[in-house]
């Protein structure tokens, strides 16, 4: 008997083994090793040829060389054209998000409070869009706000303007597509918290002396804040890096992080560089957003 | 009452704004007119152009494909990191693991899609895989991005659900390497279906990743449409719109029907 | 005017097609501890509901102090409430919680901590002050739930099943606490419960709901020893209740085929209820007459205090609960002994369907 659960045991310590193992293989394999080459060829150096940078260590010369530098890293701190073109992204992330937080929450704040039947059908009229290829839902505001796209169709037919105006291709453009694709990102996350919010804490707060706006801002805001995080994050970190909506509606006006990283690499072909925005990118953005990450775990209430 | 109104006119304005521009793409699909925006009559001219489209017929039968294996695979993974990560104590470096099964989540995809691209390369120098880049790239990148989403949803089911039910079983007989067979994995099964469909969704979506670590033959759809759109309208990406989003609508309607019997029930 | 504190007159709901209250009209007295005592489904949390002002009613009008608040806001009127799983806010830390409300009547700060130090010693909250809600047990939550209240010194407070979250032997502990703190504050309670203990052994009154309607009104005794009908007198404890028949100017309980004698003004009632506890058995040898009750013992249930014994007699089911006095062989009443019953007319209530 004592044999058998032994070998029972050694069993299921084989199954927790593939559970475990597979995964943190494939993560490391594929996640972090090609993390850790971004960071080599940062550091590498530049040159003409297939791959496109020299060897990390060198054994042509006889001897040990090591080629490493930290002279990518200079130069694109030195060039203001990346940093503006970061700070460009940073604050295009920083606009959207806190727009699609202001058309966001309400739209969430009302789903969830809708009586059951009515709340699964809007849920579902929320996810449409979320499941509709991103590319397309892009691409229909290229079609909309075209010279003769049905805006300007509109505006004339109203007799506001007299011939069509451009809207395409500018900053603001950028804007309202990200705002657009990325809405449901906040509304889902945000939906979530605000549905399993318990309406007796609302009720108590009214019956306390609160008015509705100061229950709003003294209960509901607060408990809500996880699910405003999630939804800020979930739209903030992607926009930073994002290159097909600027691709699509942006102009001239304005050059983002994603753009520049995707030139650097496919137009210059120049991998270290490219890769040492990345790595740029990593350090500044990524790892705060995993150090904040981490800390907020903690301010995670148990709600019973 | 006044609020109610309110509550209306918020959510109309928001779903107008969610659906306008997808109806007008539609709408627009249906015209005569090769000139996108130019209405000149009801055809259905440009939804036979995109059945004869072999580029984009061939493109739509790579995604569907890659995104079905790598959300698939992406499954598989994902529910063995939230059932290591809620079920079992002794994982080697537990911290680092965490970092890995979730970092993906906060990385940018022209990030993750260099990266991988960056590593094929070098990895092809060195032990000549993978020979080339193409479908198996793609695809093994996809699976990589999807699998955190995966895990977050496993994770978040398996935390919230009664251990007791799995105690129960061992109490009641079951050995305990059946009990994920058994026991967890028919409970969290409708988190792995819709883990399934997030992955496959985020395959079928993708151009960035794609664009980086794709190679002949493995054009997916979105860098094809990306490709077509890029710089103009193109009156078959439209037609190829409205099919999608009548797909996605059908899909939507069997999940709310799905989901109303088992409400009933 | 009348003389009551809040007055509850004609006040109805309906949910849909469901009616949850149907023409409710009561009187509270200030200071008094009230209970709404029913089923669930009875409307009484509706009832509080609607008292607390998160619900309208269809019809009716409440008045609190001479002052009709049945349009009020629930952030208006002079109450509070204590809901039933506390809805403490899992944000904020026991003190926050307990000036929440404080907060939103302009005090300055020293009035502020002055109020919450003291509700706090009241209640024996010392020490918990910086604890986030869920590192508190059942008990502690229940009383900042009540501190929070009572620190805005309400005229009326509402409690929503207070005690239903608690374990047993701390719900009877914290009963004789919820009197003590009323009667030393002098605040009008209203519980809602549905256990008709727990509204025996707080209340001064209480009323005694179905499907949406006021059964009876009263004080304890008068609810259990008079209760209006045959579901009151269920709800209530236990009950044995007899039909009455009337055969050539005697009177009959059927069920049992015993002579009874009636009161002079009860001719015209039905039935009759005689409470367990006034049914005495005493153990007989053979069964020699016609003018007692004599039955077998069916079930024996000994509970300390007291033993429960079911009696079957002419085909018919009773109960009977006698003190456990003494320790006896002699007096010890088994399975299937034959008992006599007996009782004191004057412990006999009638009444009509």
């Amino acid at each position: 008997m004592s044999q058998f659960i032994f070998l029972m045991n050694n069993f299921l310590r084989k199954q927790n083994f593939w559970f475990v193992f597979t995964p943190y293989f494939w993560l490391i394999l594929f996640f972090f090793i090609p993390l850790a080459l971004i960071f080599k060829i940062s550091i590498s150096v530049s040159e003409w040829g297939m791959p496109p940078y020299r060897d990390f260590i060198d054994f042509s010369d006889g001897g040990i060389k090591i080629n490493s530098t930290l002279s990518n890293y200079a130069f694109i701190f030195s060039d203001s054209f990346y940093l503006r073109s970061f700070l460009n992204s940073l604050s295009l992330a920083f606009t959207s998000t806190l727009i699609c937080l202001f058309i966001g929450y309400p739209i969430a704040f009302y789903v969830a409070k809708s009586k059951e039947n009515i709340r699964n059908l809007l849920l579902i009229l929320l996810i449409i869009p979320f499941w509709t290829s991103f590319l397309l839902r892009v691409y229909a505001w290229k079609v909309i706000l075209q010279g003769s796209g049905i805006i300007n169709v509109i505006l004339m037919k109203l007799g506001f303007i007299n011939e069509p105006i451009s809207m395409l291709y500018n900053q603001y453009t950028v804007i309202l597509g990200v705002v657009y694709t990325y809405l449901p990102f906040m509304i889902l996350p945000l939906y979530g918290y605000l549905v399993k919010f318990d309406l007796n804490l609302i009720n108590a707060s009214n019956d306390l002396g609160a008015k509705p706006l100061k229950t709003f801002i003294r209960v509901i805001l607060p408990l809500s804040l996880p699910g405003i995080i999630a939804g800020s994050m979930l739209v903030f970190i992607p926009v930073v890096g994002e290159f097909v909506i600027p691709e699509l509606l942006g102009g001239s006006d304005k050059l983002y992080f994603g753009k520049i990283i995707w030139d650097e690499f496919f137009v210059n072909r120049d991998w270290p560089i490219a890769s040492a925005l990345a790595m740029s990118g990593i350090l500044i953005l990524v790892i705060p957003i995993i150090i904040f990450q981490l800390m907020f775990a903690k301010y995670n209430f148990k709600n019973e | 009452m006044n609020k109610s109104l309110l509550k209306i006119i918020t959510l109309a304005i928001g779903f107008m704004f969610l659906y306008f521009p997808i109806l007008t793409l539609i709408a627009y699909s249906f015209n005569e007119n090769k000139r996108v925006m130019l209405w000149k009559g009801f055809s259905l001219k440009w939804y036979g152009k995109l059945f004869q489209n072999e580029q984009i017929i061939e493109a739509f039968l790579i995604s569907i494909k890659v995104a079905s294996l790598s959300a698939t695979f992406a499954t598989i993974l994902g529910v063995m990191i939230g059932y290591s990560l809620t079920r079992i104590s002794k994982i080697p470096a537990r911290p680092f693991f965490i970092f890995l099964s979730s970092s993906p989540l906060v990385m940018p995809e022209i990030i993750l899609g260099l990266s991988l691209l960056l590593f094929f390369i070098s990895s092809n120098h060195l032990i000549g895989f993978p020979s080339s880049k193409g479908q198996l790239t793609v695809l093994i990148s996809h699976i990589t991005f999807s699998v955190a989403f995966v895990a977050i949803i496993i994770q978040s089911r398996l935390s919230s659900y009664d251990k007791n039910i799995e105690e129960a079983a061992q109490d009641l007989g079951t050995l305990p390497n059946k009990i994920f067979w058994k026991i967890t994995a028919p409970v969290i099964f409708p988190s792995i279906v819709s883990g399934w469909l997030l992955a496959f969704t985020l395959s079928l979506d993708d151009l960035v990743v794609a664009s980086f670590t794709n190679g002949p033959g493995a054009n997916t759809l979105p860098i094809v449409v990306f490709s077509k759109v890029r710089l103009g309208l193109s009156p078959e990406v439209n037609a190829l719109s409205a099919i999608i989003m009548l797909i996605v609508i059908i899909a939507a309607v069997f999940y709310y029907l799905i989901n109303r019997s088992n409400i009933k029930k | 005017m009348s003389n009551s504190f809040l007055e509850i007159k004609g006040v109805s709901k309906k949910f849909g097609n469901i009616v949850a209250l149907d023409n409710i009209n009561l009187d509270i007295s200030k200071s008094e501890l009230f209970s709404l005592l029913g089923s669930s489904g009875c409307g009484k949390s509706t009832l509080l509901r609607i008292i607390a002002g998160f619900e309208k009613p269809d019809s009716g009008k409440i008045f609190l102090d001479g002052e009709d608040i049945t349009l009020l806001p629930p952030y208006l009127r002079p109450l509070n409430m204590m809901f039933q799983n506390y809805a403490l806010f899992p944000h904020l830390n026991v003190k926050k919680n307990i000036e929440f409300g404080l907060k939103e009547e302009r005090h300055n700060n020293d009035e502020i901590n002055l109020r919450v130090k003291d509700i706090i010693s009241l209640l024996e909250l010392d020490g918990l002050e910086k604890r986030k809600i869920f590192e508190i047990s059942g008990g502690q939550q229940q009383r900042v739930a009540l501190a929070r209240c009572l620190v805005k010194k309400p005229k009326l407070l509402l409690l929503d099943e207070p005690l239903a979250a608690l374990d047993k032997k701390l719900r009877v502990q914290t009963q004789f606490e919820l009197v003590n703190l009323q009667y030393k504050l002098g605040i009008t309670f209203i519980i809602v419960t549905h256990d008709q203990e727990e509204a025996m052994s707080l209340s001064d009154r209480m009323a005694i709901m179905k499907s949406g309607k006021v059964l009876q009104t009263g004080n304890p005794v008068e609810v259990y020893e008079k209760p209006i009908n045959e579901y009151v007198a269920n709800f209530i404890g236990t009950a044995n209740i007899f039909n009455i028949k009337e055969i050539s100017k005697n009177f009959l309980i059927e069920e049992l085929n015993i002579k009874i004698d009636l009161p002079k003004n009860a001719q015209m009632f039905q039935k009759c209820l005689i409470r367990p506890e006034k049914i005495s058995i005493k153990k007989i040898n053979s069964n020699n007459t016609t003018e007692k009750c004599t039955g077998v013992v069916k079930e024996v249930a000994y509970l300390g205090s007291y033993t429960k014994y079911l009696v079957e007699s002419n085909n018919f089911q009773f109960y009977s609960f006698m003190q456990n006095r003494e320790i006896s062989e002699r007096l010890k009443i088994k399975w299937d002994d034959l008992v006599e019953c007996s009782w004191n007319n004057e412990s006999i209530y009638f009444f009509n369907e």
